[in-house]
């Protein structure tokens, strides 16, 4: 995935190996070293302006309001402040929305793996006469828009008498033709002796899947797991529609009501932000590898 | 299309057949609910006339989709999304295939870098917003602030309707370079090393390098990404809900934002032209999804 550093060879070419090696490192000539100079001098550009947004947010966040909005602005906190946590937590039911947050894109991760495992079992191991009709149908459902359906889904909820409530905010996202499809390209690969070993053994359909193919299966699940749970939880239209109350909002409309109460205090809205950072903050830092194996499945492959 | 690598040989119980269906059931429901009948149902909504609460009265065929076309503010609102698009996918996909190259230039620290690059994604669309409503403020953002010490601005990043396109298309490309930077690094990746070495043995290098192998070899992960920020980008809303709310004065108003403003915001309930609106965006993003679909073959041969 990553490129490989430049000092080891390929593991084909071990025989000619060291002479591929100068080779490859080629004498630093002085154009050379002003092209690698403006490579890092570019790189250094961009990695500043990309950063400092993380950076200001961050630092934002324990200043007080007299810094931030200070002549000249200040870029480093002087004051070490706590007061826009407590603030920010005050000002809104943050709490409760982060809880609220956790709880919707937990129940909508594990329910879209628990049916697209079923889904992807059917059209792998199972006999389905419609299969490419059905499997067609799946893949059409990728190609509309949320927006598009995003009124009526609205009428039939609220209709229900589910506006406002958890159900509202996760029934509609309970199943995934996207995971369907990850998985499917992953249990296509599954070793048929290995499946057949299983039955002999006498295991059914229902332990095949649940004891071996799952289990099995863990890395692409881990990566199917942190892709929903980043869209569930980056969710913005749907609950900002579907809530009413700041006790049933989410905290990804929660942030964007502080920031509209609290205009005058950037330093509260800041580290609001900090706070609903944490999770995602996470898991790009540290599942980085899964998210790109989730997020490019439909790129080359 | 392919089929499953062992096809059950011989005609198994009906059982199996039934299993297969109860397997399905779940999605297929959740499909049916809440994709496949609000589909029909918007085309049903688009087709009525509504009352103030949004109940639709009576038929009225396409008198919603001939309003629009003949609306002058719903052109710009096809003109402001056209140009939201272009401000977006543009330097978005331009951007990230910059920093991935640089990165391909031998250097150290490529790991670091790379995640470095890649930390815009922690942040949603809401928190990104947030935060850039913040560096936008006139009065105490730290934009004006660094233009005040040379001494320039203020500028009404968001209030003035010459820039607030620019400014809400700025904050896009910044949360979307993550994601971009990760999908073009993996392109890298998968590009075999044999080939880049080959080239570099021959003594190609730098900017030769990247245009006669890197780029055309990432053809399909740029293709894809294009596709993927050109849908995405039609279906931006949250950052235009939390910085300008369409304005000001309408210059920040993309199809997306006028479905909802129409159907949800300041108590209207205009279903039929948010229908007939909503109707327009599938069309424009099944044209868009279409185009990928349609090139996917050709894709498979040369990746």
């Amino acid at each position: 995935m990553t490129a490989a550093p430049a000092e080891t060879g390929t593991p084909a070419a071990s025989a000619p190996a060291a002479p591929a090696r100068t080779a490859r490192r080629p004498r630093r000539s002085p154009r050379g070293r002003l092209a690698t100079a403006v490579v890092y001098l570019l790189l250094l550009a961009a990695v500043l302006t990309v950063l400092f947004p993380v950076y200001y947010v961050f630092a934002g966040a324990f200043m007080r309001p007299d810094e931030i909005a200070g002549y000249p602005p200040s870029l480093v906190p002087h004051s070490l402040t706590g007061r826009n946590f407590s603030g920010a937590v005050h000002a809104v039911p943050l709490a409760r929305q982060y809880a609220n947050s956790v709880l919707v894109a937990g129940v909508i991760t594990a329910a879209q793996l628990f049916t697209s495992v079923l889904a992807a079992y059917a059209f792998v191991f199972l006999p389905l006469r419609a299969r490419r009709v059905v499997f067609g149908l799946f893949l059409a459902t990728l190609m509309v828009p949320w927006e598009s359906v995003v009124i009526p889904n609205y009428l039939t909820l609220s209709g229900w008498g589910l506006g406002n409530t958890y159900f509202g905010l996760v029934l509609p996202f309970l199943a995934s033709a996207f995971g369907t499809f990850l998985l499917r390209q992953s249990f296509r690969q599954f070793p048929a002796e290995l499946r057949d070993a299983a039955r002999i053994d006498g295991a059914g359909h229902w332990r095949f899947l649940w004891r071996i193919l799952v289990p099995l299966n863990r890395p692409v699940l881990a990566a199917l797991a942190v892709y929903v749970f980043l869209s569930a939880w980056n969710q913005y239209f749907w609950p900002l529609i579907i809530t009413r109350t700041a006790e049933m909002q989410t905290l990804q409309i929660g942030l964007s009501t502080l920031r509209d109460s609290e205009m005058a205090d950037p330093g509260l809205i800041l580290a609001g932000v900090v706070l609903s950072l944490l999770p995602t903050l996470v898991l790009v830092l540290f599942g980085q590898r899964f998210i790109v194996r989730g997020l490019t499945a439909g790129a080359v492959r | 299309m392919p089929t499953a690598p062992p096809p059950p040989a011989r005609p198994r119980r009906l059982g199996e057949h039934g299993l297969a269906w109860a397997f399905l059931l779940p999605s297929v429901a959740v499909f049916a609910l809440f994709i496949g009948y609000p589909l029909g149902r918007t085309l049903y909504l688009s087709a009525h006339a509504n009352d103030l609460f949004g109940a639709p009265s009576r038929y009225v065929g396409l008198k919603h989709y001939t309003d629009l076309l003949a609306s002058a503010e719903f052109r710009d609102t096809l003109l402001t999304t056209a140009l939201f698009v272009l401000l977006t996918v543009v330097p978005g996909v331009l951007g990230a295939l910059a920093v991935v190259l640089l990165l391909e230039g031998r250097i150290r620290g490529v790991r670091l870098l790379r995640s470095a690059f890649a930390l815009p994604f922690a942040f949603s669309v809401a928190s990104a917003s947030v935060v850039f409503s913040v560096f936008y403020n006139p009065a105490s953002g730290v934009l004006n602030g660094l233009l005040s010490q040379f001494h320039l601005g203020p500028v009404g990043w968001l209030t003035d309707s010459r820039y607030a396109l620019l400014s809400v298309a700025a904050s896009t490309v910044w949360m979307n370079l993550g994601y971009n930077v990760l999908v073009l690094s993996a392109g890298i990746g998968s590009i075999p090393d044999e080939i880049t070495e080959a080239a570099r043995l021959d003594g190609a290098s730098g900017l030769r390098l990247a245009r006669s192998i890197t780029v055309p070899l990432l053809g399909p992960s740029l293709f894809f990404l294009t596709v993927v920020s050109t849908v995405n980008a039609l279906q931006s809303f949250g950052q235009i809900h939390i910085l300008t709310r369409g304005g000001p004065d309408g210059a920040t108003r993309t199809l997306v934002y006028s479905v909802y403003q129409n159907a949800f915001a300041y108590g209207s309930s205009d279903f039929g032209t948010a229908s007939a609106q909503a109707v327009v965006l599938l069309v424009v993003v099944l044209a868009c999804t279409g185009v990928q679909f349609g090139t996917l073959e050709r894709k498979v041969h040369y990746a």
